[in-house]
């Protein structure tokens, strides 16, 4: 690993909310970590569990889900679903090896400005912690463990 | 005897013209196996068997036959398999009519091949043993050191929703918090545990076997075969051998009861109920569902509740 290594984190952000409150973030002129890289969704119940994989496949070191708080979801029950999800996925994943702390979520609202930085903040810490991803990404296949046959 | 219930069930259903088939197991052609047969003449019934190697899960099969009404000898793995598809509206009401079975448990016919010298020419069951011949050998196995994992575990031996219960009830093992294997492999470290996944779907030839022996797996257009998008491709890299397996799995959340079909299928002996069974054990944990046990409480992933956990968001 280069000493210079900068992780590369994908955001998948709810429209309503918390993309909102990464352009308050913005506007207020907040600094915050630049290794995100954001990809808008209606809301966080649209996130296919298969996004989050990809991206991981991808080379992606890390993936961050943010979505409206409970009972503000601007479809009513979006968020609801999402967070059904996301537990599932996130204990299947911890439970396969992929590290904890690669995929994290939160709930940000269209006011929050200030919270969006800091979640960027933490989950940006954590994955430069972790180092590359080097489990599941096609290019990983280069890192193979061997394994004793 | 189960067998001959069954047999008299199915004749029973051919001839009133109560369904237009039967689906269950006859001899397979070698030993330790059988096969699943579709039945529509009364007088063949007498070919039915049960015994310990009856272990497809029978309810994969109902998908090609949607438009007649079917009769099944249903386990009680591949009864909670059929509750699980009703409520996802795969067949309308009374159009089945399921013969259950409480299961002995299902032997694992690689285990037997393995505590074997040679090849083996006839196998079978008497009493709680497995009686097992070659050219020079004869070996009697007990039948419960020899189950399949999946089968080990069971904690629903007894079929439940079904029509008509062939045979007595079977004592049931108590339900435990944690299932046995996954609090095994939770123990292990997240490298370790990696390893292990990477190593059993390495050698994976992508063959479906376990997609199709599955019921739940019914889908149109499977992902694996979508091209737009296009999540991974045809070959054979780890990475995509990974992807596949890990959403096979996942796409089982809330619906999979643990039958262990997908594993058996396999030809190259991958690990698969290892996965699925910890997605059980979440889905009991954080949403209190068990697949297949009420036909009335919606699949966890389509529903949810005000007061769900999420201690794990930020």
């Amino acid at each position: 690993m280069e000493a210079n290594w900068e992780p590369k984190i994908l955001a998948f952000l709810c429209n309503w909310c918390s993309y909102a409150g990464a352009d308050l973030a913005g506007t207020s002129r907040i600094q915050y970590p630049t290794n995100i890289r954001v990809i808008r969704v209606p809301c966080s119940g649209r996130i296919n569990p298969l996004f989050i994989l990809k991206a991981l496949q991808s080379g992606i070191d890390g993936v961050l889900v943010s979505g409206c708080h409970p009972g503000d979801c601007h479809y009513i029950s979006g968020n609801y679903i999402g967070r059904r999800k996301s537990a599932t996925l996130k204990r299947f994943l911890e439970y396969l090896g992929i590290e904890e702390g690669r995929v994290q979520f939160s709930w940000v609202s269209a006011a929050e400005g200030g919270k969006f930085s800091q979640v960027v903040n933490e989950v940006t810490q954590g994955i430069k912690r972790l180092g590359p991803s080097r489990r599941f990404g096609k290019r990983s296949d280069e890192f193979r463990v061997q394994s004793s046959e | 005897m189960i067998q001959q219930k069954i047999r008299e069930k199915a004749k029973e259903l051919l001839s009133k013209k109560e369904v237009d088939l039967v689906i269950g197991f006859v001899k397979g052609t070698l030993p330790l196996r059988t096969t699943p047969r579709f039945i529509r003449n009364p007088e063949k019934t007498d070919r039915l068997i049960w015994n310990p190697f009856c272990e497809n899960n029978l309810a994969t099969y109902l998908h090609k036959f949607r438009q007649f009404k079917v009769g099944l000898v249903v386990k009680g793995c591949d009864a909670r398999s059929i509750t699980a598809l009703f409520l996802e509206k795969r067949f309308k009401p009374n159009q089945l009519f399921l013969m259950g079975v409480p299961c002995q448990r299902m032997v694992d016919r690689r285990k037997v091949e393995k505590a074997v010298p040679g090849e083996i020419l006839h196998a079978h069951e008497q009493e709680d043993l497995i009686i097992v011949e070659g050219d020079d050998f004869e070996k009697a196995l007990k039948r419960d050191d020899f189950l399949y994992p999946s089968c080990q575990a069971c904690t629903h031996r007894n079929p439940i929703n079904v029509d008509v219960l062939l045979g007595d009830p079977v004592e049931e093992f108590p339900l435990t918090e944690i299932h046995p294997e996954v609090k095994e492999f939770e123990k292990k470290s997240p490298e370790e545990r990696w390893n292990f996944f990477e190593k059993e779907s390495g050698r994976c030839i992508r063959c479906y076997a376990c997609r199709e022996v599955c019921p739940m797996c019914y889908c149109a257009e499977c992902f694996v075969d979508s091209s737009n998008p296009k999540w991974i491709e045809r070959g054979l890299s780890p990475s995509d051998l990974q992807f596949y397996h890990m959403v096979r799995a996942y796409h089982q959340t809330g619906r999979c009861t643990g039958c262990g079909a997908c594993e058996r299928a396999c030809p190259m002996e991958i690990r698969l109920t290892y996965l699925t069974q910890k997605l059980n054990q979440d889905v009991k944990e954080l949403f209190a569902f068990e697949a297949g046990i009420d036909p009335d409480t919606p699949p966890p992933l389509s529903a949810f509740e005000i007061e769900d956990r999420q201690e794990f968001i930020k």
